[in-house]
Protein backbone atom coordinates (compact mmCIF):
# COMPACT_ATOMS: atom_id res chain seq x y z
CA UNK A 1 0.00 0.00 0.00
CA UNK A 2 1.44 3.37 -0.86
CA UNK A 3 0.14 4.91 2.42
CA UNK A 4 1.93 5.63 5.69
CA UNK A 5 -0.25 2.82 7.38
CA UNK A 6 1.90 0.13 7.26
CA UNK A 7 4.00 2.17 9.36
CA UNK A 8 1.19 2.85 11.87
CA UNK A 9 -0.90 0.31 12.18
CA UNK A 10 -0.34 -2.88 13.40
CA UNK A 11 -1.20 -5.82 10.25
CA UNK A 12 -2.42 -8.95 11.16
CA UNK A 13 -1.98 -12.43 8.99
CA UNK A 14 -5.62 -13.60 9.04
CA UNK A 15 -4.19 -16.87 9.14
CA UNK A 16 -3.13 -16.86 12.87
CA UNK A 17 -6.93 -15.76 13.60
CA UNK A 18 -8.02 -19.02 11.66
CA UNK A 19 -5.91 -21.38 13.51
CA UNK A 20 -6.43 -20.07 16.91
CA UNK A 21 -9.76 -20.04 16.21
CA UNK A 22 -9.97 -23.82 15.13
CA UNK A 23 -7.73 -24.70 18.12
CA UNK A 24 -10.04 -23.43 20.95
CA UNK A 25 -13.31 -24.86 19.10
CA UNK A 26 -11.25 -28.18 18.49
CA UNK A 27 -10.53 -28.08 22.72
CA UNK A 28 -13.89 -28.00 23.42
CA UNK A 29 -15.27 -30.26 20.53
CA UNK A 30 -14.20 -33.32 18.96
CA UNK A 31 -16.06 -33.75 16.08
CA UNK A 32 -13.42 -30.64 14.71
CA UNK A 33 -10.89 -32.46 12.45
CA UNK A 34 -8.63 -31.00 9.71
CA UNK A 35 -8.02 -32.07 6.64
CA UNK A 36 -4.79 -30.71 4.66
CA UNK A 37 -3.27 -31.68 1.22
CA UNK A 38 0.54 -31.23 2.73
CA UNK A 39 -0.61 -27.68 3.39
CA UNK A 40 0.13 -27.87 7.14
CA UNK A 41 2.65 -25.23 7.44
CA UNK A 42 1.21 -22.62 4.70
CA UNK A 43 -2.61 -23.31 6.31
CA UNK A 44 -0.93 -22.66 9.90
CA UNK A 45 -1.88 -26.02 11.18
CA UNK A 46 1.43 -26.83 13.01
CA UNK A 47 -0.10 -26.53 16.37
CA UNK A 48 -3.24 -28.04 15.75
CA UNK A 49 -1.15 -31.06 14.59
CA UNK A 50 0.91 -30.83 17.48
CA UNK A 51 -1.84 -31.35 19.92
CA UNK A 52 -3.78 -33.84 17.96
CA UNK A 53 -1.85 -35.34 15.13
CA UNK A 54 -4.51 -37.72 14.98
CA UNK A 55 -7.00 -35.33 14.11
CA UNK A 56 -5.73 -33.48 11.06
CA UNK A 57 -5.35 -36.03 8.27
CA UNK A 58 -2.85 -35.04 5.26
CA UNK A 59 -3.94 -36.89 1.97
CA UNK A 60 -1.19 -35.56 0.63
CA UNK A 61 -1.08 -33.37 -2.36
CA UNK A 62 -4.04 -34.93 -3.43
CA UNK A 63 -7.18 -31.88 -4.16
CA UNK A 64 -10.03 -34.19 -5.44
CA UNK A 65 -9.44 -36.56 -2.91
CA UNK A 66 -8.57 -33.75 -0.20
CA UNK A 67 -12.72 -32.64 -1.06
CA UNK A 68 -13.75 -36.03 -1.21
CA UNK A 69 -12.58 -37.51 1.78
CA UNK A 70 -13.65 -34.13 4.19
CA UNK A 71 -17.24 -35.43 2.67
CA UNK A 72 -16.76 -39.03 4.07
CA UNK A 73 -15.60 -37.52 7.83
CA UNK A 74 -18.48 -35.42 7.46
CA UNK A 75 -20.75 -38.48 6.69
CA UNK A 76 -19.05 -40.25 9.47
CA UNK A 77 -20.36 -37.34 11.74
CA UNK A 78 -17.41 -35.49 12.42
CA UNK A 79 -16.84 -31.55 11.16
CA UNK A 80 -14.08 -31.03 8.79
CA UNK A 81 -11.95 -28.38 8.00
CA UNK A 82 -10.83 -28.66 4.78
CA UNK A 83 -7.30 -26.44 4.27
CA UNK A 84 -5.49 -25.76 1.43
CA UNK A 85 -4.28 -23.05 -0.78
CA UNK A 86 -7.31 -21.78 -2.41
CA UNK A 87 -6.38 -21.89 -5.94
CA UNK A 88 -5.66 -25.71 -5.56
CA UNK A 89 -8.73 -26.26 -3.95
CA UNK A 90 -11.26 -24.99 -5.68
CA UNK A 91 -9.68 -25.37 -9.28
CA UNK A 92 -8.33 -28.60 -9.08
CA UNK A 93 -11.20 -29.86 -6.78
CA UNK A 94 -13.85 -27.78 -8.07
CA UNK A 95 -16.12 -30.97 -8.98
CA UNK A 96 -15.59 -32.33 -5.75
CA UNK A 97 -16.60 -29.52 -4.48
CA UNK A 98 -19.93 -29.06 -6.39
CA UNK A 99 -20.56 -32.75 -6.34
CA UNK A 100 -19.34 -34.00 -2.50
CA UNK A 101 -20.11 -30.60 -0.96
CA UNK A 102 -22.31 -28.50 -2.11
CA UNK A 103 -25.23 -30.60 -4.13
CA UNK A 104 -24.78 -33.59 -1.42
CA UNK A 105 -25.11 -30.73 1.49
CA UNK A 106 -21.85 -32.52 3.10
CA UNK A 107 -20.94 -30.60 6.22
CA UNK A 108 -17.74 -29.68 5.35
CA UNK A 109 -15.83 -26.02 5.99
CA UNK A 110 -13.60 -25.63 3.09
CA UNK A 111 -10.42 -22.92 3.97
CA UNK A 112 -9.16 -21.32 0.99
CA UNK A 113 -5.79 -20.51 2.43
CA UNK A 114 -3.58 -17.84 1.00
CA UNK A 115 -6.42 -16.64 -2.05
CA UNK A 116 -6.13 -13.78 -4.30
CA UNK A 117 -2.93 -12.85 -5.37
CA UNK A 118 -1.61 -13.68 -1.97
CA UNK A 119 1.25 -15.67 -3.90
CA UNK A 120 2.01 -13.01 -6.07
CA UNK A 121 5.70 -13.16 -7.14
CA UNK A 122 4.76 -16.64 -7.97
CA UNK A 123 2.49 -16.13 -10.97
CA UNK A 124 -0.58 -16.66 -12.48
CA UNK A 125 -0.94 -20.83 -11.73
CA UNK A 126 -0.63 -19.64 -7.65
CA UNK A 127 -3.03 -16.56 -7.82
CA UNK A 128 -6.56 -17.71 -6.86
CA UNK A 129 -8.57 -14.55 -8.29
CA UNK A 130 -10.81 -17.24 -10.00
CA UNK A 131 -11.90 -18.68 -6.53
CA UNK A 132 -15.16 -16.93 -5.72
CA UNK A 133 -16.62 -16.96 -9.71
CA UNK A 134 -15.76 -20.73 -9.72
CA UNK A 135 -17.72 -21.20 -6.20
CA UNK A 136 -20.40 -18.37 -5.91
CA UNK A 137 -22.05 -20.31 -8.99
CA UNK A 138 -22.68 -23.84 -7.07
CA UNK A 139 -26.24 -23.61 -4.68
CA UNK A 140 -25.87 -24.62 -1.61
CA UNK A 141 -22.66 -23.06 -0.91
CA UNK A 142 -22.24 -20.04 2.13
CA UNK A 143 -18.91 -18.42 0.82
CA UNK A 144 -17.53 -15.75 3.61
CA UNK A 145 -14.32 -13.69 2.83
CA UNK A 146 -13.42 -12.02 6.42
CA UNK A 147 -12.03 -8.54 6.42
CA UNK A 148 -9.90 -9.02 9.49
CA UNK A 149 -8.77 -10.96 12.35
CA UNK A 150 -11.62 -10.49 14.72
CA UNK A 151 -14.28 -11.48 11.53
CA UNK A 152 -11.81 -14.25 10.76
CA UNK A 153 -12.58 -15.90 14.22
CA UNK A 154 -16.49 -14.99 13.93
CA UNK A 155 -16.20 -16.54 10.82
CA UNK A 156 -15.06 -19.43 11.58
CA UNK A 157 -16.73 -19.63 15.21
CA UNK A 158 -19.88 -19.47 12.50
CA UNK A 159 -18.87 -22.06 10.12
CA UNK A 160 -18.16 -24.19 12.76
CA UNK A 161 -21.19 -24.31 14.73
CA UNK A 162 -23.31 -24.25 11.23
CA UNK A 163 -24.45 -27.54 9.99
CA UNK A 164 -24.08 -26.30 6.39
CA UNK A 165 -21.23 -26.76 3.83
CA UNK A 166 -19.29 -23.00 3.93
CA UNK A 167 -16.36 -22.21 1.68
CA UNK A 168 -14.24 -19.52 4.00
CA UNK A 169 -11.61 -17.04 1.75
CA UNK A 170 -8.55 -16.54 3.72
CA UNK A 171 -5.52 -13.96 2.60
CA UNK A 172 -2.32 -14.07 4.01
CA UNK A 173 -1.80 -10.82 3.54
CA UNK A 174 -1.26 -8.27 6.62
CA UNK A 175 -4.41 -6.24 7.15
CA UNK A 176 -5.67 -3.63 10.04
CA UNK A 177 -7.91 -4.96 12.84
CA UNK A 178 -11.20 -3.03 11.26
CA UNK A 179 -13.69 -4.29 13.56
CA UNK A 180 -14.50 -4.13 17.27
CA UNK A 181 -14.42 -6.44 19.84
CA UNK A 182 -18.07 -6.98 20.66
CA UNK A 183 -18.62 -7.17 16.77
CA UNK A 184 -20.81 -10.20 15.49
CA UNK A 185 -20.71 -11.99 12.23
CA UNK A 186 -23.80 -13.35 10.87
CA UNK A 187 -24.46 -14.43 6.88
CA UNK A 188 -26.28 -12.07 4.57
CA UNK A 189 -24.26 -9.63 6.72
CA UNK A 190 -22.24 -6.50 5.44
CA UNK A 191 -20.78 -4.72 7.67
CA UNK A 192 -21.27 -1.13 6.70
CA UNK A 193 -17.62 0.83 8.03
CA UNK A 194 -18.14 3.96 6.61
CA UNK A 195 -21.27 6.54 6.68
CA UNK A 196 -21.52 8.57 3.56
CA UNK A 197 -24.33 9.06 0.69
CA UNK A 198 -22.37 10.86 -2.44
CA UNK A 199 -20.76 6.96 -3.58
CA UNK A 200 -20.14 3.73 -1.82
CA UNK A 201 -16.78 1.78 -2.21
CA UNK A 202 -17.39 -2.18 -1.71
CA UNK A 203 -14.73 -4.22 -0.79
CA UNK A 204 -13.87 -7.43 0.61
CA UNK A 205 -10.97 -9.04 2.50
CA UNK A 206 -8.12 -7.34 2.15
CA UNK A 207 -8.82 -4.72 0.01
CA UNK A 208 -11.42 -3.09 3.00
CA UNK A 209 -9.03 -1.65 4.08
CA UNK A 210 -7.80 0.69 1.09
CA UNK A 211 -11.85 1.51 0.60
CA UNK A 212 -11.98 3.11 3.98
CA UNK A 213 -8.09 4.84 3.42
CA UNK A 214 -9.79 6.32 -0.21
CA UNK A 215 -12.85 7.13 1.58
CA UNK A 216 -10.77 9.61 4.13
CA UNK A 217 -9.29 10.64 1.20
CA UNK A 218 -12.35 11.66 -0.77
CA UNK A 219 -14.10 13.53 1.99
CA UNK A 220 -11.07 16.06 1.73
CA UNK A 221 -12.53 16.83 -1.86
CA UNK A 222 -16.02 16.99 -0.06
CA UNK A 223 -17.42 13.61 -1.15
CA UNK A 224 -18.73 11.12 1.47
CA UNK A 225 -17.89 7.71 0.53
CA UNK A 226 -19.93 5.02 2.03
CA UNK A 227 -17.73 2.31 2.89
CA UNK A 228 -19.14 -2.02 2.65
CA UNK A 229 -17.40 -4.82 3.66
CA UNK A 230 -19.16 -7.55 1.54
CA UNK A 231 -17.95 -10.50 4.25
CA UNK A 232 -21.07 -12.42 3.17
CA UNK A 233 -20.81 -13.08 -1.21
CA UNK A 234 -23.43 -16.37 -0.78
CA UNK A 235 -26.17 -15.31 0.72
CA UNK A 236 -25.60 -11.32 -0.38
CA UNK A 237 -26.32 -8.91 2.43
CA UNK A 238 -29.39 -7.59 -0.48
CA UNK A 239 -30.72 -4.87 2.17
CA UNK A 240 -27.46 -2.97 2.65
CA UNK A 241 -26.27 -3.20 -0.80
CA UNK A 242 -29.30 -2.03 -2.46
CA UNK A 243 -29.85 0.36 0.44
CA UNK A 244 -26.60 1.79 -0.92
CA UNK A 245 -27.18 1.79 -4.55
CA UNK A 246 -30.19 3.49 -4.00
CA UNK A 247 -29.47 5.76 -1.68
CA UNK A 248 -25.84 7.01 -3.19
CA UNK A 249 -26.24 6.30 -6.56
CA UNK A 250 -22.98 5.32 -7.25
CA UNK A 251 -21.25 1.93 -6.52
CA UNK A 252 -17.36 1.30 -7.31
CA UNK A 253 -16.27 -2.29 -5.94
CA UNK A 254 -13.24 -3.25 -5.42
CA UNK A 255 -11.98 -6.86 -4.92
CA UNK A 256 -8.29 -9.46 -4.97
CA UNK A 257 -10.11 -11.41 -7.59
CA UNK A 258 -11.08 -11.60 -11.47
CA UNK A 259 -13.81 -8.49 -12.12
CA UNK A 260 -15.22 -11.39 -14.03
CA UNK A 261 -17.55 -13.08 -11.41
CA UNK A 262 -16.18 -11.94 -8.18
CA UNK A 263 -18.09 -10.03 -5.43
CA UNK A 264 -18.28 -6.79 -7.88
CA UNK A 265 -20.39 -9.50 -10.21
CA UNK A 266 -22.36 -10.46 -7.48
CA UNK A 267 -23.68 -7.17 -6.67
CA UNK A 268 -24.38 -5.99 -10.50
CA UNK A 269 -26.35 -8.91 -10.31
CA UNK A 270 -28.37 -7.64 -7.57
CA UNK A 271 -28.14 -3.74 -8.17
CA UNK A 272 -28.79 -4.05 -11.64
CA UNK A 273 -31.97 -6.07 -11.29
CA UNK A 274 -33.34 -4.84 -8.42
CA UNK A 275 -31.95 -0.80 -7.81
CA UNK A 276 -29.83 0.41 -11.47
CA UNK A 277 -27.32 3.05 -10.60
CA UNK A 278 -23.98 3.77 -11.72
CA UNK A 279 -20.99 1.35 -11.33
CA UNK A 280 -17.64 0.46 -11.87
CA UNK A 281 -15.79 -3.04 -10.85
CA UNK A 282 -12.29 -3.15 -9.96
CA UNK A 283 -10.44 -6.08 -9.64
CA UNK A 284 -8.11 -8.39 -12.23
CA UNK A 285 -8.59 -7.59 -15.86
CA UNK A 286 -6.32 -10.44 -17.11
CA UNK A 287 -4.17 -12.86 -15.42
CA UNK A 288 -1.92 -10.76 -12.89
CA UNK A 289 1.89 -10.00 -13.99
CA UNK A 290 4.39 -11.07 -11.04
CA UNK A 291 4.78 -8.98 -8.09
CA UNK A 292 4.00 -8.95 -4.22
CA UNK A 293 0.70 -9.06 -3.34
CA UNK A 294 0.16 -5.19 -2.63
CA UNK A 295 1.83 -4.08 -5.41
CA UNK A 296 -0.55 -6.17 -7.43
CA UNK A 297 -3.28 -4.95 -6.24
CA UNK A 298 -1.91 -1.02 -6.85
CA UNK A 299 -0.93 -2.43 -10.37
CA UNK A 300 -4.82 -3.09 -11.00
CA UNK A 301 -5.95 -0.03 -10.08
CA UNK A 302 -6.54 -0.85 -6.65
CA UNK A 303 -3.96 1.73 -4.34
CA UNK A 304 -5.67 4.43 -2.67
CA UNK A 305 -5.18 6.56 -5.13
CA UNK A 306 -6.48 4.47 -7.99
CA UNK A 307 -9.68 4.03 -5.71
CA UNK A 308 -9.92 7.98 -5.47
CA UNK A 309 -9.25 8.27 -9.37
CA UNK A 310 -12.23 5.99 -9.55
CA UNK A 311 -14.46 7.07 -7.81
CA UNK A 312 -14.10 10.19 -9.22
CA UNK A 313 -14.63 9.25 -12.52
CA UNK A 314 -17.52 7.41 -11.85
CA UNK A 315 -18.89 10.95 -10.19
CA UNK A 316 -18.57 12.38 -13.09
CA UNK B 1 -26.66 -51.03 16.79
CA UNK B 2 -28.13 -52.24 13.76
CA UNK B 3 -28.85 -55.76 13.21
CA UNK B 4 -29.86 -56.65 10.68
CA UNK B 5 -30.53 -60.27 9.50
CA UNK B 6 -28.22 -61.53 7.04
CA UNK B 7 -29.63 -63.72 4.00
CA UNK B 8 -28.21 -66.84 2.67
CA UNK B 9 -27.25 -67.02 -0.35
CA UNK B 10 -29.89 -68.91 -2.45
CA UNK B 11 -32.20 -66.16 -0.80
CA UNK B 12 -29.74 -63.65 -1.91
CA UNK B 13 -30.07 -65.27 -5.63
CA UNK B 14 -33.82 -64.82 -5.01
CA UNK B 15 -34.18 -61.08 -4.32
CA UNK B 16 -31.35 -60.26 -7.11
CA UNK B 17 -33.43 -62.16 -9.91
CA UNK B 18 -36.31 -60.21 -8.85
CA UNK B 19 -34.64 -57.22 -9.14
CA UNK B 20 -33.37 -57.70 -12.41
CA UNK B 21 -37.30 -57.51 -13.85
CA UNK B 22 -37.67 -54.41 -11.67
CA UNK B 23 -34.57 -52.85 -13.30
CA UNK B 24 -36.08 -54.16 -16.89
CA UNK B 25 -39.30 -52.76 -16.06
CA UNK B 26 -38.20 -49.37 -14.35
CA UNK B 27 -35.83 -48.82 -17.64
CA UNK B 28 -38.52 -49.85 -20.00
CA UNK B 29 -41.33 -47.50 -18.26
CA UNK B 30 -38.54 -44.69 -18.43
CA UNK B 31 -36.87 -45.37 -21.67
CA UNK B 32 -33.44 -44.18 -20.38
CA UNK B 33 -31.12 -46.16 -17.78
CA UNK B 34 -27.76 -47.80 -17.94
CA UNK B 35 -28.81 -51.26 -18.37
CA UNK B 36 -26.03 -52.61 -19.14
CA UNK B 37 -23.95 -51.61 -15.69
CA UNK B 38 -26.95 -52.03 -13.48
CA UNK B 39 -27.44 -55.75 -15.07
CA UNK B 40 -23.58 -56.56 -13.93
CA UNK B 41 -23.72 -54.95 -10.60
CA UNK B 42 -26.76 -56.70 -9.28
CA UNK B 43 -25.23 -59.24 -7.61
CA UNK B 44 -22.70 -57.49 -5.90
CA UNK B 45 -25.76 -55.00 -4.67
CA UNK B 46 -27.90 -58.12 -3.33
CA UNK B 47 -25.35 -59.53 -1.51
CA UNK B 48 -24.48 -56.63 -0.14
CA UNK B 49 -28.36 -55.30 0.94
CA UNK B 50 -29.15 -59.20 1.84
CA UNK B 51 -26.38 -60.21 3.54
CA UNK B 52 -23.02 -57.87 4.43
CA UNK B 53 -25.05 -54.68 5.20
CA UNK B 54 -26.05 -53.35 8.14
CA UNK B 55 -28.65 -50.36 8.43
CA UNK B 56 -32.35 -49.60 9.40
CA UNK B 57 -34.50 -48.54 6.21
CA UNK B 58 -36.85 -46.78 9.09
CA UNK B 59 -33.79 -44.73 10.32
CA UNK B 60 -31.65 -44.64 7.02
CA UNK B 61 -29.32 -41.77 9.52
CA UNK B 62 -28.74 -44.17 12.28
CA UNK B 63 -25.33 -43.23 13.36
CA UNK B 64 -24.47 -46.77 13.81
CA UNK B 65 -25.63 -48.02 9.69
CA UNK B 66 -22.42 -49.29 7.50
CA UNK B 67 -21.99 -47.06 4.73
CA UNK B 68 -22.60 -48.38 1.37
CA UNK B 69 -21.31 -45.82 -1.53
CA UNK B 70 -22.48 -46.41 -5.11
CA UNK B 71 -19.59 -44.91 -6.97
CA UNK B 72 -20.56 -45.64 -10.77
CA UNK B 73 -24.15 -43.31 -9.68
CA UNK B 74 -25.17 -43.66 -13.55
CA UNK B 75 -26.57 -47.20 -12.17
CA UNK B 76 -28.53 -45.79 -10.33
CA UNK B 77 -31.84 -48.01 -11.36
CA UNK B 78 -29.71 -51.26 -9.83
CA UNK B 79 -29.29 -48.81 -6.78
CA UNK B 80 -32.53 -48.12 -6.55
CA UNK B 81 -34.09 -51.31 -6.86
CA UNK B 82 -32.00 -52.89 -4.23
CA UNK B 83 -32.89 -50.06 -1.69
CA UNK B 84 -37.07 -50.23 -2.87
CA UNK B 85 -36.36 -54.18 -2.28
CA UNK B 86 -34.65 -53.53 1.15
CA UNK B 87 -37.50 -51.73 2.22
CA UNK B 88 -36.23 -47.97 1.50
CA UNK B 89 -38.87 -46.80 -0.30
CA UNK B 90 -42.47 -48.51 -2.24
CA UNK B 91 -41.18 -50.93 -5.19
CA UNK B 92 -43.87 -48.71 -6.58
CA UNK B 93 -41.89 -45.63 -6.79
CA UNK B 94 -39.39 -47.09 -9.25
CA UNK B 95 -41.98 -46.10 -11.59
CA UNK B 96 -41.18 -42.35 -10.99
CA UNK B 97 -37.31 -42.75 -12.20
CA UNK B 98 -36.36 -39.75 -14.15
CA UNK B 99 -40.08 -38.39 -14.07
CA UNK B 100 -40.26 -34.95 -13.53
CA UNK B 101 -39.08 -33.60 -10.10
CA UNK B 102 -39.17 -37.33 -8.91
CA UNK B 103 -36.56 -38.11 -6.33
CA UNK B 104 -35.31 -40.88 -8.74
CA UNK B 105 -32.89 -38.66 -10.18
CA UNK B 106 -30.78 -40.30 -13.35
CA UNK B 107 -28.03 -40.17 -10.97
CA UNK B 108 -28.46 -40.59 -6.96
CA UNK B 109 -28.86 -37.67 -4.80
CA UNK B 110 -28.65 -38.22 -0.89
CA UNK B 111 -30.35 -34.80 -0.41
CA UNK B 112 -33.50 -36.05 -2.01
CA UNK B 113 -33.30 -39.93 -0.91
CA UNK B 114 -32.52 -40.87 2.26
CA UNK B 115 -30.36 -44.15 2.39
CA UNK B 116 -27.65 -42.77 -0.27
CA UNK B 117 -25.03 -41.59 1.03
CA UNK B 118 -23.22 -39.12 -1.06
CA UNK B 119 -24.55 -37.62 -4.95
CA UNK B 120 -22.60 -39.20 -7.44
CA UNK B 121 -22.53 -39.50 -11.17
CA UNK B 122 -19.33 -37.86 -11.76
CA UNK B 123 -17.25 -40.65 -11.99
CA UNK B 124 -13.97 -41.37 -9.52
CA UNK B 125 -15.98 -39.60 -6.25
CA UNK B 126 -16.79 -42.48 -4.41
CA UNK B 127 -13.97 -44.05 -3.16
CA UNK B 128 -12.36 -40.31 -1.54
CA UNK B 129 -15.90 -40.39 0.07
CA UNK B 130 -15.52 -43.82 1.67
CA UNK B 131 -11.54 -43.16 2.60
CA UNK B 132 -12.97 -40.17 4.62
CA UNK B 133 -16.24 -42.28 6.07
CA UNK B 134 -13.75 -45.40 7.18
CA UNK B 135 -10.98 -42.53 8.86
CA UNK B 136 -14.18 -41.01 10.17
CA UNK B 137 -14.90 -44.43 11.87
CA UNK B 138 -11.50 -45.24 13.18
CA UNK B 139 -11.45 -41.66 14.85
CA UNK B 140 -14.53 -42.12 16.79
CA UNK B 141 -13.73 -45.95 17.53
CA UNK B 142 -16.68 -47.09 15.81
CA UNK B 143 -17.35 -50.66 14.31
CA UNK B 144 -19.24 -50.37 11.29
CA UNK B 145 -18.04 -50.58 8.28
CA UNK B 146 -17.63 -48.56 5.05
CA UNK B 147 -18.00 -50.30 1.10
CA UNK B 148 -17.92 -48.64 -2.28
CA UNK B 149 -18.44 -49.95 -5.88
CA UNK B 150 -16.98 -48.92 -8.59
CA UNK B 151 -17.21 -49.29 -12.29
CA UNK B 152 -13.78 -50.60 -13.90
CA UNK B 153 -13.54 -47.94 -16.37
CA UNK B 154 -13.82 -45.50 -13.50
CA UNK B 155 -10.86 -46.50 -12.21
CA UNK B 156 -9.05 -44.43 -14.87
CA UNK B 157 -10.09 -41.76 -13.14
CA UNK B 158 -6.85 -40.15 -11.28
CA UNK B 159 -9.05 -39.66 -8.07
CA UNK B 160 -9.07 -43.02 -7.29
CA UNK B 161 -5.75 -43.54 -7.24
CA UNK B 162 -5.23 -40.60 -4.54
CA UNK B 163 -7.55 -42.31 -2.61
CA UNK B 164 -6.28 -45.97 -2.42
CA UNK B 165 -2.64 -44.75 -1.40
CA UNK B 166 -4.31 -42.69 1.13
CA UNK B 167 -6.43 -45.58 2.40
CA UNK B 168 -3.63 -48.22 2.53
CA UNK B 169 -1.27 -45.34 4.23
CA UNK B 170 -4.16 -44.94 6.39
CA UNK B 171 -4.50 -48.42 7.42
CA UNK B 172 -8.00 -48.42 6.59
CA UNK B 173 -9.28 -52.35 7.65
CA UNK B 174 -12.71 -50.47 7.40
CA UNK B 175 -13.18 -50.48 4.37
CA UNK B 176 -13.85 -52.84 1.17
CA UNK B 177 -13.88 -51.43 -2.57
CA UNK B 178 -15.63 -54.12 -5.06
CA UNK B 179 -15.20 -52.84 -8.40
CA UNK B 180 -17.35 -54.34 -10.66
CA UNK B 181 -15.06 -55.75 -13.39
CA UNK B 182 -17.26 -56.09 -16.54
CA UNK B 183 -14.40 -55.14 -19.19
CA UNK B 184 -16.54 -52.72 -20.38
CA UNK B 185 -16.64 -48.97 -20.44
CA UNK B 186 -19.37 -46.73 -22.73
CA UNK B 187 -17.86 -46.33 -25.71
CA UNK B 188 -15.67 -49.57 -25.59
CA UNK B 189 -13.78 -52.56 -23.88
CA UNK B 190 -11.84 -51.06 -21.24
CA UNK B 191 -8.92 -53.04 -22.73
CA UNK B 192 -9.16 -51.17 -25.71
CA UNK B 193 -9.49 -48.00 -24.33
CA UNK B 194 -6.47 -47.86 -21.12
CA UNK B 195 -5.88 -51.08 -19.88
CA UNK B 196 -6.69 -51.77 -16.38
CA UNK B 197 -4.80 -55.17 -16.08
CA UNK B 198 -2.92 -56.31 -14.30
CA UNK B 199 -6.01 -54.83 -11.58
CA UNK B 200 -5.67 -56.78 -8.86
CA UNK B 201 -1.78 -56.62 -9.06
CA UNK B 202 -1.89 -52.79 -9.41
CA UNK B 203 -4.28 -52.79 -5.68
CA UNK B 204 -1.96 -55.02 -4.07
CA UNK B 205 0.87 -52.95 -5.05
CA UNK B 206 -1.06 -49.68 -3.78
CA UNK B 207 -0.79 -51.64 -0.55
CA UNK B 208 -4.30 -53.54 -0.18
CA UNK B 209 -5.72 -57.31 0.84
CA UNK B 210 -7.17 -58.22 -2.87
CA UNK B 211 -8.99 -60.90 -4.06
CA UNK B 212 -10.79 -61.69 -7.33
CA UNK B 213 -14.51 -63.31 -7.36
CA UNK B 214 -17.10 -64.23 -9.56
CA UNK B 215 -19.12 -61.26 -9.78
CA UNK B 216 -22.62 -63.12 -10.24
CA UNK B 217 -21.76 -66.12 -7.42
CA UNK B 218 -23.55 -64.58 -4.21
CA UNK B 219 -21.73 -67.28 -2.31
CA UNK B 220 -18.17 -66.25 -3.16
CA UNK B 221 -19.39 -62.63 -3.11
CA UNK B 222 -20.67 -63.20 0.30
CA UNK B 223 -17.98 -65.03 1.47
CA UNK B 224 -15.16 -62.58 0.55
CA UNK B 225 -17.25 -59.64 1.56
CA UNK B 226 -17.41 -61.20 5.00
CA UNK B 227 -14.05 -62.89 5.27
CA UNK B 228 -11.87 -62.05 8.22
CA UNK B 229 -10.01 -58.76 8.10
CA UNK B 230 -6.42 -58.66 7.42
CA UNK B 231 -5.31 -55.76 10.45
CA UNK B 232 -4.30 -52.35 8.92
CA UNK B 233 -5.11 -53.21 4.92
CA UNK B 234 -8.53 -51.94 2.99
CA UNK B 235 -9.71 -54.52 0.80
CA UNK B 236 -10.57 -55.22 -2.94
CA UNK B 237 -12.54 -57.37 -4.45
CA UNK B 238 -12.10 -57.58 -8.04
CA UNK B 239 -15.44 -58.76 -9.03
CA UNK B 240 -15.88 -60.62 -12.54
CA UNK B 241 -19.03 -59.53 -13.64
CA UNK B 242 -20.65 -59.77 -17.47
CA UNK B 243 -22.55 -56.50 -18.05
CA UNK B 244 -25.86 -57.37 -19.19
CA UNK B 245 -25.77 -60.65 -17.00
CA UNK B 246 -28.90 -62.19 -17.47
CA UNK B 247 -30.37 -61.33 -20.65
CA UNK B 248 -29.05 -63.05 -23.41
CA UNK B 249 -29.60 -60.33 -26.38
CA UNK B 250 -28.04 -57.87 -24.16
CA UNK B 251 -25.39 -59.60 -22.21
CA UNK B 252 -21.91 -58.35 -22.74
CA UNK B 253 -22.17 -56.14 -25.59
CA UNK B 254 -20.69 -52.84 -25.60
CA UNK B 255 -23.69 -51.38 -27.49
CA UNK B 256 -25.79 -51.97 -24.41
CA UNK B 257 -23.95 -49.52 -22.21
CA UNK B 258 -27.43 -47.29 -22.14
CA UNK B 259 -29.42 -48.35 -24.83
CA UNK B 260 -33.00 -48.57 -24.33
CA UNK B 261 -34.87 -51.92 -25.29
CA UNK B 262 -38.00 -51.90 -27.51
CA UNK B 263 -41.17 -52.63 -26.06
CA UNK B 264 -40.83 -56.08 -27.70
CA UNK B 265 -37.16 -56.46 -26.30
CA UNK B 266 -38.57 -55.43 -22.85
CA UNK B 267 -41.09 -58.63 -23.35
CA UNK B 268 -38.52 -60.73 -24.01
CA UNK B 269 -35.93 -60.13 -21.62
CA UNK B 270 -38.80 -60.31 -18.97
CA UNK B 271 -39.65 -63.87 -20.52
CA UNK B 272 -36.54 -64.72 -20.35
CA UNK B 273 -36.05 -63.92 -16.60
CA UNK B 274 -39.36 -65.88 -15.99
CA UNK B 275 -38.13 -68.88 -17.82
CA UNK B 276 -34.80 -68.70 -15.30
CA UNK B 277 -34.72 -69.92 -12.00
Amino acid sequence: MSTATENQVMLHDCRDAFAATLEQLARADERIVTVANDSVGSSKLGSFRKQWPERLVNVGIAEQSLVGVGAGLANSGLIPFVCAASCFLTGRALEQIKADIAYSQANVKLCGISSGVAYGQLGPTHHSIEDLAWTRVLDGLEIFVPVDDVETAQVIRYVADSDRPAFVRLSRMGVPTLMSEDYQFRPGQAPVLRQGNDITLIGCGVTVCRALEAAEQLAQSGIEARVISCTSIAPLDRNTLLSAARETGHLLTLEEHSVRGGMGSAVAELVAQEAPCRMKLLGFESFAPTGAAGWLLDDAGMSVEGIVTSAHALLK
Amino acid sequence: MVDRKSLPPVEVARHCHSMRKLIIQTIGTAGMGHIGGDLSVTDILGSLYFHVLQYDPEQPHHPERDRFIMSKGHCAVALYTVMASAGYFPVDELSTFIQPRSRLNGHPCNVKLPGVETSTGPLGHGLPVGVGAAIGAKLQQKSWQVFVVVGDGELQEGSNWEAAMTAAYKQLDNLTLIIDRNRMQQGDHTQDVTSMEPLADRFTAFGWETHEVDGHDHAALINALTAPRTPGMPRCLVAHTIKGNGISFIRDRVEWHHKVPTPEQIEQALAELESTP
